[in-house]
């Protein structure tokens, strides 16, 4: 693992901003899979888990391509932490609102 | 004293991991507010543990999660006979009553969800801890970010164990 001792924050403010991603990411899928059954039945990747699989595999999926892209772009940069930071935690309070059921239950059919 | 496979698997899942994270979270808590600017003395040694503890702790979440989904959550939903003892396929079992429905359509639902998130949050952390390493101690912004997820984390996974717990309890996997 590397360790810089006079480092940029871009590796930083990359892990958290892909880590707000992915949780987005797991919520929308939730949201999705509760709203519309074609998606519920498309994100059931193996049977004795159901669409619970499809959801967090896909999650994960965006979550690590998210991290390679936004790592690549800023590993060497400053960036402006309080914004990027700020809108980590937007995104990862929002996958912790869509992931409650009395909020995905609103999209059920 | 005798387990089945399944209760094994519910032990291994809630009990032993679901419990391994609580007593590494507070361990990694206090390490990480120790990183001062002004308690330098023995920063390296510090660090290095809580490289140590956060790798583990993430290792450990994502055995968490992968076991609940794959090994325990099956046994869960399993779907079952015709004329079946309703006992012994929990979720079937709970909403077959209006009572106990709530148990899974909030208890469930929130706990298989929102404890893929954990794991996420604190491989993240685990990362940001390694890439700085001692200059944490005066990058202020990281550091408190890393507190401020790490607390996001914990709550998160104190939803999905308790609700584990309670489950457990009223439609226990035998």
């Amino acid at each position: 693992m590397q360790q810089n001792n006079d480092t940029t924050n871009g590796p930083a403010a990359a892990a958290f901003l892909a880590a707000g991603i992915g949780s987005l990411a797991l919520a929308l899928f939730v949201i999705l899979a509760e709203a519309m059954t074609s998606v519920k039945n498309a994100l059931n990747f193996y049977n004795p888990v159901g669409p619970l699989s499809g959801k967090t595999t896909m999650a994960i999926v965006i979550w690590i391509l998210s991290w390679i892209i936004l790592h690549s772009a800023w590993k060497n940069k400053q960036v402006s932490f309080a914004g990027v930071f700020t809108a980590s935690l937007i995104l990862i309070i929002l996958g912790l609102l869509g992931t409650f059921p009395p909020f995905f239950d609103l999209f059920g059919g | 004293m005798v387990f089945t496979d399944k209760e094994l698997w519910t032990v291994i899942h809630g009990m032993l991991l679901g419990a391994i994270f609580f007593l590494a979270f507070s361990g990694i808590w206090v390490t990480l507010f120790s990183l001062h600017p002004e308690r330098t003395a023995g920063v390296e040694k510090r660090v290095s543990r809580l490289k140590i503890a956060t790798w583990a702790t993430a290792l450990i979440l994502w055995l968490t999660v992968i076991t609940g989904t794959y090994i325990v959550y099956p046994l869960y939903r399993a779907k079952p006979p015709e004329g079946a003892n309703l006992t012994q396929f929990p979720r079937s079992y709970l909403l077959a009553s209006p009572e106990r429905a709530g148990w899974h359509n909030f208890g469930m639902e929130w706990k298989e969800h929102v404890g893929w998130l954990v794991p996420i949050l604190v491989t993240a952390i685990a990362y940001v801890i390694s890439r700085y390493g001692v200059t944490l101690v005066k990058e202020e912004k990281i550091r408190k970010a890393i507190i401020l997820v790490f607390t996001i984390a914990f709550i998160a996974a104190l939803a999905a164990v308790v609700f584990g717990a309670f489950l457990n309890k009223a439609a226990p996997i035998k």
